[in-house]
């Protein structure tokens, strides 16, 4: 079994530019490892749709990797993504499952079925490629091969859970964050600062 | 029921008004309204279509688009507007997107007593929302369409087009928008 913290670090190291998406629990280990902050949106405060965000900037810069670090809970939330994602086949979009098999953030409690295999689901909706991880020194051999070829690939990682006792950080200022990472990111991809302030936390 | 609405929808118009907006991607997933504007959508290069599984998919992925410096809209039905509601709060209003959403109005026809509750509860559900709309009915309402793109550029906030009737199918070889039919 795999911590967040050995996986996220794994995962920077292979990163370059590619922009990356995060939710959940591992939002926490990537920040603290990040080597491009300005190229990371965590999706906070709109569970699930990390995969959709992570196509859509796909699709619009087709020339820049996408890592999308999404979890078991969340995919379950957005499960018809595989089939869309695959459907639409973006050579540049890395999807990986932190699979721990609960829900978290709030305090632990199993999905619904732990005993999903994200990687055969997402091969079976027409994902490129599709690989499982349970230990780091295979992960870390594998990742760099992997990033270099086409997506979209599904990269399943079986974590360790680490149930929160601190509930949900819920503040204008943490939801302010997300708004701002994504103007941010695209000033970065567009080179354009035109998006200005809008909706309830800027 | 007698449906109240006069006049038609030609899909030519309508993607003429995306192209004039600079429309890159149409985020959809399609219902019995709108198969016509998908067939125009097909013969229009400039715009690629994005189908989604589900409709609370579109928003993200607009908004992923919108990052990525491209021109998205959607286009869902009443319906899937009420299941996409989430992702609408979260990376719609919450976020500040301008976003053009077209809504199909399943069930809407003026009379106020429509059987269809997805028509009934769909402008209630935009109030609620504080989301802006216009309802377009037939080729006459199409200036309501650069109102919205206007409205969510300036507020950075998703608009709603309502599209009050069913497209109507195009003539074979048509080509160019399209005028009022006579009669209609």
């Amino acid at each position: 079994m795999i911590t967040y913290a050995d996986a996220c670090r794994v995962i920077n190291e292979s990163r370059g530019e590619a922009v990356s998406v995060t939710t959940m629990t591992q939002t926490k280990y990537w920040n603290r490892v990040s080597s491009e902050p300005d190229l990371d949106v965590g999706i906070a405060n709109a569970m699930s749709k990390a995969s959709s965000v992570a196509l859509g900037i796909a699709l619009g810069d087709p020339g820049r990797p996408v890592l999308c670090l999404d979890s078991d809970g969340s995919l379950l939330m957005n499960f018809g993504s595989l089939a869309t994602i695959a459907g639409l086949a973006p050579k540049n979009l890395y999807h990986f499952v932190f699979n721990n098999g609960i829900y978290a953030v709030t305090g632990g409690q199993p999905v619904p079925a732990p005993g999903v295999d994200y990687a055969r689901a997402a091969e079976a909706c027409g994902y490129r490629s599709a690989h499982r991880f349970d230990d780091i020194e295979s992960l870390d051999t594998a990742l760099p091969v992997i990033l270099s070829n086409p997506g979209p690939v599904m990269i399943e990682i079986i974590v360790k859970g680490e149930p929160s006792t601190e509930g949900v950080d819920q503040t204008w200022e943490s939801n302010a964050r997300l708004p701002l990472q994504l103007r941010a990111l695209r000033t970065r991809l567009t080179g354009s600062d035109d998006w200005g302030p809008g909706g309830p936390y800027i | 029921m007698h449906n109240l609405i006069n006049g038609v929808l030609h899909p030519k118009n309508v993607v003429a008004q995306l192209v004039q907006h600079g429309v890159s991607h149409y985020v959809t997933l399609p219902d019995s309204e709108t198969a016509n504007m998908y067939e125009a959508l097909l013969a229009e290069p400039s715009i690629t279509i994005v189908p989604v599984a589900r409709e609370g998919e579109a928003i993200p992925i607009a908004a992923g688009l919108f990052v990525a410096g491209k021109n998205p809209v959607i286009s869902i039905q009443n319906a899937g507007l009420f299941e996409a509601g989430d992702a609408l709060r979260g990376l719609g209003l919450g976020i500040g997107l301008p976003l053009v959403m077209f809504i199909g109005y399943r069930g809407h026809n003026r009379k106020g007593d429509t059987p269809d509750s997805a028509a009934t509860f769909l402008e209630p559900y935009l109030h609620m929302w504080r989301v802006e709309y216009f309802v377009v009915e037939s080729n006459d309402d199409l200036d309501r369409v650069p109102l919205a793109f206007d409205l969510a550029r300036k507020t950075n906030q998703p608009v709603a087009v309502a599209i009050g009737t069913e497209y109507a199918s195009e003539p074979a070889g048509a080509s160019g928008p399209a005028q009022e039919e006579a009669g209609q």
